[in-house]
C-alpha cells in the first residue's frame, strides 16, 4: 500500500514538521516503499498475543514527594533561544 | 607514534597508579595522536583538550599527595558519544537543532566515569540523534573507518568505535538502540557491549527510542568492557527505567578460567540466512569451532520470528522517536527559526534543524501512531515484539548464550547506501532483536574478511552479562584477533 502525497502532508502537519517540495516528494516515495515492506507483519498471527511495551517487569516506580536539588532558573534558561523575565519567550499565541 | 595510545584502559590505569606514567603524559600522548590522525578519521566533534589537561594535573597532584583512592579508571582518557550530556561541554547529537546546546548537567554515566577517575577527552560523531547505521547522517562531518578510509565506520556510534580503533582514546561510551554500539564495534574491529535494558542509567542520554535505548562501552578488549560496565552500571533514581538488579553488575569479576566447560552455546540458524556474506559466515563459524574447542557445547537453535523483527523494530523505534523528538520545538533550547506565529515557528525550526533521516523517522513514527493506523502498525509491532521475546525465552531454556554474526557484512563504502534507506536499515538486522528483548549482547573481533574486521555477537539472558563476558573473555584469550589494528598513522 503506497502512501499518498496528501497523507504525507497531513502527517507532516501532525508532526509539526515543515517539508520542502523536494523532501515531500522524496518522502512520499520512500515512506511508500518502507510501509510496503512492513506489510510482512500482516502474515504474523498475533491473536491473543499481548503487546510488549516494556521488557522488564517494573511497575509504578514511586519516590517520596520531597524537595530535592534541581536546576536553577538561570541554568534552565541558559539554552533558551529567547528568554525574558525568567520565562521562555515565544511568538504571540493569541489574537488581539 | 607513542606506544601509550595503544594501551588498554586497564593497563593505563595500572601504569598511572604505579607512577610509571603521569596523567599529563597520557593526555598529551592522546592529544598528539588526535592532532596527527583525526583529520583523516573524523571521529571527534569536540576535543576537550583544555579540560582533559586540567583534570590530568589534578589527578597527578592527588597521586603525588598519596591519595590511594583514585579509582579504577584514574588516568584513562575516555571519549563520549555526543548524545550523552556533559556539563558545560557542547552536546550536539550531530544535529543542527542542537548545534549550540551546552547541557547544564552531566549524564549519570559521565558522573560515574569521573568518580572512577576517568578523563573525558572529547565528544564523538554519530548519526544525527543516533538514527543510522553508518554515521553518514551526521549534520557536521563524515567519520571514516580507520581500517579503510574509503569505508564507513558503522553507526550510529561510529565516532566512538573509530576513535577506539584508531587509538584516539583508551575507551569510549556509545548508545545502542538497534545495534549502534555493536555494529560499529564490529566494523571497526573493537569490542562493543550493549548491557541489559535498565542496567545503565540513561539520565542525560538524549532519548531516541526509550523502550530500546541503552548506553554501553566500546573498548579495545573484553577486560576493559567489563571494567567500564562495572563503573557505569547501577540503579539510578533519576531514571525510572533503571533496574534494582543493576547494582549486581558493579561487581563483575572476569574468571581466569580459560575453559568453557559446561557452557551451552546456541547458534540461531536464522542469523546465518539473510544476506550474510561468505567471509563473515566463515569467520563466525571458525569462532564457533573455537568455542567448542574451549569446552562449550554447541547446538543449533531456531528463533522463528527473526524475519519479522526488523519491521517491528522500525515501527517501534520510529514511533517512540516521533514522540521523543517533539521536544525540539524552538522554545526551551536548541535552534529557533523566527516566525510570526507559534505554529509557523515550530514548522520552520524543525524543517531547518532536522536532517532527512530524522525527518523520515519522525514521519514514519507519526504515521504508525496516527488515528486509524495505530492498531495495524504500532500495536501489531508490539505484539510481534512479544513473539520475538518468546523465541529468546525458549532458546534460553536450552542455552546460556546465543552466538551469531554482529553484522551481515563488513564495512561498506561511504555513500553506497545513502540513497536507499531500506538497505541501510538491513544493517541492523542481526543486532536489533536483542534490543526488542532488552537482552545484553557483545560484539568482539573474530578475524578479517577482505582485510576488514568481522564481529562475533554473543547474546545472553537479562542481567547475565557475567556469562556473556566469560564466553567473550575465554575466546579472546584463546585467539589474537583483538590485537589486530589498522595501519593508520603508525
Amino acid at each position: 500500500m503506497a502512501i499518498s502525497r496528501a497523507e504525507v502532508e497531513h502527517i507532516a502537519r501532525l508532526a509539526r514538521l515543515g517539508l520542502s517540495e523536494e523532501e515531500m516528494e522524496a518522502l512520499t516515495e520512500q515512506l511508500g516503499r518502507i510501509l510496503a515492506h512492513m506489510e510482512v507483519l500482516r502474515q504474523v498471527d498475533t491473536r491473543d498475543v499481548p503487546p510488549t511495551y516494556h521488557v522488564l517487569p517494573l511497575q509504578n516506580v514511586l519516590r517520596t514527594d520531597t524537595v530535592q536539588e534541581s536546576l536553577s532558573q538561570e541554568a534552565a534558561l541558559r539554552n533558551a533561544p529567547q528568554a525574558e523575565a525568567g520565562a521562555f519567550k515565544v511568538p504571540k499565541i493569541t489574537e488581539g | 607514534m607513542s606506544a601509550t595510545t595503544k594501551l588498554t584502559a586497564t593497563r593505563l590505569n595500572r601504569l598511572f597508579l604505579a607512577g610509571e606514567l603521569s596523567a599529563e603524559e597520557i593526555v598529551e600522548a592522546y592529544i598528539e595522536r588526535i592532532q596527527a590522525v583525526d583529520g583523516q578519521v573524523g571521529a571527534y566533534l569536540t576535543v576537550t583538550a583544555a579540560e582533559a589537561r586540567e583534570r590530568a594535573r589534578k589527578l597527578d597532584a592527588r597521586r603525588k599527595a598519596g591519595d590511594t583512592d583514585l579509582g579504577p579508571l584514574a588516568g584513562v582518557p575516555i571519549a563520549i558519544k555526543d548524545n550523552i550530556c556533559t556539563q558545560g561541554i557542547r552536546t550536539t547529537c550531530a544535529s543542527r537543532i542542537l548545534e549550540n546546546f551546552v547541557p547544564p548537567y552531566d549524564a549519570t554515566v559521565v558522573s560515574r566515569l569521573q568518580a572512577a577517575g576517568a578523563i573525558i577527552i572529547g565528544k564523538t560523531n554519530l548519526d544525527e540523534f543516533a538514527m543510522g547505521s553508518s554515521t553518514e547522517n551526521s549534520a557536521f562531518q563524515v567519520t571514516r573507518n580507520p581500517w579503510d578510509l574509503s569505508r564507513v565506520p558503522g553507526g550510529s556510534s561510529g565516532g566512538s568505535a573509530a576513535a577506539v580503533a584508531a587509538d584516539l582514546c583508551a575507551a569510549a561510551l556509545g548508545s545502542d538502540t538497534g545495534g549502534s554500539i555493536r555494529q560499529p564495534a564490529a566494523l571497526c574491529g573493537v569490542v562493543g557491549l550493549k548491557p541489559t535494558y535498565g542496567a545503565v542509567s540513561r539520565y542525560g542520554l538524549v532519548a531516541f527510542a526509550s523502550s530500546l535505548d541503552q548506553i554501553g562501552p566500546i573498548t579495545k578488549d573484553v577486560a576493559d568492557a567489563a571494567l567500564l560496565l562495572s563503573v557505569i552500571a547501577g540503579h539510578d533514581r533519576r531514571d525510572s527505567t533503571s533496574h534494582p538488579d543493576a547494582d549486581r553488575l558493579q561487581r563483575i569479576q572476569l574468571s581466569g578460567d580459560a575453559s568453557l566447560s559446561g557452557v551451552r552455546v546456541g547458534v540461531p540458524r536464522e542469523y546465518f540466512a539473510q544476506g550474510v556474506e561468505p567471509g563473515v559466515r566463515q569467520a563466525v563459524e571458525e569462532a564457533i569451532a573455537k568455542l567448542r574447542e574451549l569446552g562449550a557445547t554447541v547446538d543449533e537453535v531456531s528463533l522463528p520470528h527473526t524475519e519479522y523483527a526488523l519491521d517491528a523494530y522500525y515501527i517501534v523505534a520510529t514511533a517512540e522517536a516521533s514522540s521523543n523528538l517533539a521536544r525540539y520545538d524552538g522554545v526551551r533550547y536548541g535552534l529557533r527559526a523566527e516566525a510570526d506565529s507559534l505554529l509557523e515557528m515550530y514548522l520552520r525550526t524543525r524543517q531547518q534543524g532536522f536532517g532527512l533521516e530524522v525527518k523520515r523517522r519522525i514521519m514514519l513514527g507519526t504515521y504508525a501512531l496516527s488515528a486509524g493506523y495505530y492498531d495495524a502498525y504500532y500495536k501489531k509491532a508490539q505484539q510481534v515484539r512479544t513473539l520475538v521475546i518468546r523465541d529468546f525465552e525458549a532458546a534460553f531454556r536450552r542455552f546460556d548464550v546465543l552466538v551469531a554474526p554482529t553484522s551481515p557484512t563488513v564495512a561498506w563504502g561511504l555513500g553506497e547506501r545513502v540513497e536507499d534507506p531500506l538497505a541501510m536499515y538491513m544493517a541492523d538486522i542481526l543486532t536489533l532483536p536483542a534490543n526488542l528483548a532488552g537482552l545484553p549482547a557483545i560484539s568482539i573481533p573474530c578475524g578479517l574478511s577482505q582485510g576488514l574486521p568481522v564481529g562475533l555477537q554473543i547474546i545472553g539472558r537479562h542481567f547475565d552479562e557475567p556469562t556473556v563476558l566469560r564466553v567473550a573473555y575465554a575466546y579472546e584469550k584463546a585467539t589474537q584477533h583483538h590485537q589486530a589494528r589498522p595501519a593508520l598513522g603508525q
